[in-house]
């Protein structure tokens, strides 16, 4: 172990996910020497990897997992469209451009695809799904790079980083064998976010932070993020930003994962802790309404909602990890989420009066509306009129962070002066924001992660005197 | 609020109440839906009753890739082991649907019951050669046709083998007739000879025994696993014995040819090729067994498990040593022994592990059989 702390590495990874393996094994196959250091023990590795479960690349044609062609453009236009045109267009450009060839590259490094998972089939022509889910994929990168000979070690959170002029000379690493320090000739920051820094979500939320919970394990802290910000990197992304979605309040403080997301908010009511609406649940279609939803409910009061539908709604929906609360009647139901009884059956009659008939069809966007009603339900409303009724409960669930480094097209960090730093790069959440700025579409995170990790590592490995890197590597 | 942790109600056992629980973390993740047929099949219910989950316990191989690929496996608080959890629910259902029902205490314990049963049958099977005949016979060369018959005349030996082989086989049938019920099929629904033609090819294949494609899991995160490769020597190796037996007896009662068969005869090749198929097999399960992850294992099958393979390592390693040395004066006492290994085999067989490959190829054919009516469903 001593002598890992006391060789010079070619390359030092910070992080452990899908950016950072990504980075690592490029460089190594570069011919570089590589550490990696994971702050998360062995289990918790990978960071929010361990949630994903596919990534969007654009292609030309069908695969035996992709059911059509993906073409850079449409991908562009997607990114812009979610984005509402906050994204580096250089950087968008190079990315769509780079996801292409990854398709191959990370199958090469042992990820295996499988066709879109079952409820997923809107993604089946754009995104590819990992077999067996995010933590599968980690599986197969962590096994590549052991077997090139990456060194990986967990429980290492870095502490401090010694950064002059942007030209890293070392890192302090807490290790279970005390504290350490590591030097290497090129360093990869792929650590990730701070979602799971309530103190830091505090700094742009307020005290409300306090209720919301975060989807991925406790390890995202942000801390790598910091100390680069405060080594005088450029800064990129709102730092009061980041991705909600309203998930079920019964789940736990972190890692609760894909499990706990709810999807039910079209075929019922949003009512918050006084019983009341607050948005119109039929406004748009999914993902749009998945992703404003967690907003939405940390504006409320104790920032907690109540999503409340009846029978004929139950089995519309992919099930979710709690069974939903339920009850005889509303006023039952709103004493079981003590809330006023009399308040909730006014708001429930309040929509039934109002509902218009139309022909129901979650699939589009139905004539099912509401009339003379503040806030409206503007699709897909139907009277809650058959018992038994039932409610989830919700809260913000944080996925992800905006705030980032700037980098340039190699994934090399920028600094505040806009020159790039020596022998720094990033990839990952960390840089994310330069391309996603705002918004989110499905499996752009991983696409990030593996595009920007490899030119990180292949940066990083230059740097580092390693420029021969042979063909299959540009594959 | 920690409703994740609450147990459900209203199942038989401790196992299948966790079962339910995880079944319904699984439905609401579906990452795991491309490893095996269990996720598939699991994603037709939104509601697990006991049945149902001794059906999904069957359904699982045990490869382990779900265990090793889950976000939620432990140290996770949502403690996501599926197949231990599901081995341990498949064990129960062993006994559950035993017949007669009298006889399912015999999966506890299982290992201690076979151990007794095979040592007893085989002290029998030498008291009898002793007691029909001179003790000295015991020690004495037998060579020739008929030599074994000396011992012990052919049709006692068909008669005592075959009503123990009937039995066994009626014991197999009304158990699995007991878990086709519960699993709720009827053969109409199964879809006749598609879905079992289909079974037929993943039992023997072994196609859910590849970690979804990359192979098992065993130790830890690496799919090093070779169970794959020693249950097909096993399975393979079982059957080429039982060609052999049934080779010989057809030699026997058509063309009149009496064991002991030259070593170039069909039934010696086969019984040889098999039976070394059955030492290797067996071997290297057991070995896979002992290097297995604590974290994967339910440790009260332990014994059955080791039971049944230690039953088919003596199977053939009697029947291999009794081809080497049955012109020797050993030949007496390995013939009983050999003799009494596989009435033990035999006798045990509807109450030890041996019964969870048919259970499996029910399952199976009830997976195609479902899948069959759901591919026909979007069809229409």
């Amino acid at each position: 172990m001593d002598s890992i702390y006391s060789k010079v590495y070619d390359v030092l990874v910070i992080g452990g996910g899908n950016a950072a393996l990504c980075a690592a094994i490029s460089a190594r196959r570069a011919g570089a020497s590589v550490l990696v250091l994971e702050g998360a023990p062995k289990f918790y590795r990978g960071g929010n990897t361990r949630h994903t479960r596919n990534m969007r690349c654009a292609h030309d044609a069908a695969t035996d997992t992709l059911s059509g062609p993906y073409p850079e453009e449409e991908f562009l236009e997607d990114l812009l469209r979610v984005t509402g045109g906050n994204t580096n267009l250089d950087l968008a450009r190079l990315m769509i451009r780079q996801s292409k060839p990854m398709l191959n590259w990370i199958q090469q490094q042992g990820v295996r695809f499988q066709p879109s998972l079952g409820g997923t089939l809107s993604l089946g022509r754009t995104n590819s799904f990992f077999l067996g889910g995010g933590r599968a994929m980690l599986n197969a990168l962590y096994l590549t790079a052991e077997k090139l000979g990456v060194t990986a070690l967990y429980d290492h959170e870095v502490t401090a980083l010694d950064i002059e002029d942007g030209q890293f000379r070392g890192a302090t690493v807490r290790t279970p064998s005390g504290e350490k320090r590591v030097t290497a000739k090129a360093l990869v920051t792929a650590a990730g976010g701070f979602e799971a820094n309530i103190d830091w979500l505090k700094q742009g939320w307020g005290e409300i932070a306090e209720n919301f919970l975060i989807r991925g394990t406790a390890y995202n802290r942000g801390t790598v993020l910091k100390m680069v910000l405060d080594a005088g990197v450029a800064q990129v992304g709102d730092p009061t930003q980041c991705h909600a979605v309203a998930i079920d309040a019964r789940a736990p403080k972190f890692d609760g994962g894909i499990i706990t997301r709810l999807d039910c908010v079209v075929f019922g009511i949003v009512v918050n802790k006084r019983a009341e609406r607050f948005y119109d649940e039929g406004e748009d279609v999914w993902p749009k309404r998945y992703a404003i939803w967690g907003r939405l409910v940390a504006k409320q009061p104790d920032q907690i909602a109540y999503i409340i539908f009846d029978a004929p709604s139950l089995k519309m929906f992919m099930p979710s990890l709690y069974p939903p609360i339920s009850a005889g009647s509303i006023a039952e139901l709103a004493g079981k989420l003590e809330l006023d009884p009399a308040a909730l059956e006014k708001t429930v009659a309040g929509f039934n009066g109002a509902v218009r008939p139309g022909t129901f069809d979650h699939t589009i966007l139905d004539d099912c509306r509401t009339e003379g009603l503040t806030p409206p339900k503007s699709h897909w409303a139907r009277r809650i009129e058959t018992a038994p009724f039932y409610a989830y409960p919700v809260r913000p669930g944080i996925t992800f962070t905006y705030l980032g480094v700037q980098v340039d097209e190699r994934s090399q960090v920028l600094m505040a002066d806009g020159k790039p730093a020596q022998n720094i790069f990033a990839a990952g959440e960390i840089m994310a924001g330069n391309v996603l700025g705002q918004g989110y579409a499905a499996g752009i995170g991983m696409t990030i992660g593996s595009v920007f990790g490899r030119l990180a590592g292949q940066g990083a490995a230059a740097t580092a005197g390693f420029t021969q890197i042979s063909a299959p590597e540009f594959a | 609020m920690t409703i994740h942790a609450a147990i459900p109600q209203g199942h038989a056992t401790p196992a299948l109440a966790e079962a339910d629980r995880l079944m319904t973390v699984c439905n609401s993740c579906r990452y795991c839906e491309g490893l095996c047929a269990v996720f598939p099949a699991m994603e037709m219910r939104r509601a697990f009753p006991d049945g149902d989950l001794n059906y999904l316990a069957n359904l699982c191989h045990s490869c382990g890739a779900c265990y090793t690929d889950c976000q939620f496996s432990p140290p996770h608080e949502f403690d996501v082991n599926v197949p231990r959890t599901l081995a341990t629910v498949r064990a129960e259902s062993y006994a559950h649907y035993a017949w007669p029902q009298a006889m399912a205490p015999v999966f506890n314990r299982n290992g201690l019951w076979i151990s007794l049963l095979a040592a007893i049958s085989v002290a029998v099977f030498i008291a009898g050669f002793v007691a029909w005949h001179d003790p000295a016979v015991l020690f004495s060369a037998h060579t020739g046709p008929g030599a074994f018959y000396r011992l012990m005349p052919h049709n006692t030996m068909v008669a005592i083998f075959g009503a123990v082989s009937l039995y066994a086989v009626l014991a197999l049938v009304m158990g699995l007739r007991n878990f086709w019920i519960a699993i709720g099929d009827t053969p109409k629904i199964a879809r006749g000879p598609a879905a079992l033609w289909q079974a037929v090819k993943d039992a023997g294949s072994l196609r859910y025994l590849d970690g979804g494609g990359v192979g098992c899991y065993n130790e830890d995160e690496r799919p090093t696993d070779n169970r794959r490769f020693y249950h097909h020597l096993t399975f393979y190796g079982f059957v080429l014995c039982f060609l052999s037996t049934s080779t010989a007896t057809l030699y026997h009662y058509l063309a009149g040819l009496q064991a002991p068969y030259p070593w170039y005869d069909l039934p010696v090749l086969l019984g040889t090729a098999g039976g070394i198929g059955l030492i290797i097999g067996p071997a290297g399960l057991l070995r896979a067994k002992w290097r297995r992850d604590p974290a994967l294992v339910d440790r009260s099958q332990f014994g059955m498990e080791v039971a049944f393979l230690v039953m088919l390592l003596l199977t053939s390693l009697t029947g291999l040593l009794l081809l080497v040395l049955r012109g020797t004066a050993a030949m007496p006492l390995l013939l009983a022994a050999h003799l009494g290994v596989v009435f033990a085999l035999f006798l045990s067989m509807p109450y030890g592990k041996f019964v969870h490959g048919l259970y499996r190829f029910l399952a199976l054919v009830r997976y195609a059989g479902e899948r069959n009516a759901e591919i026909d469903a979007a069809g229409k």
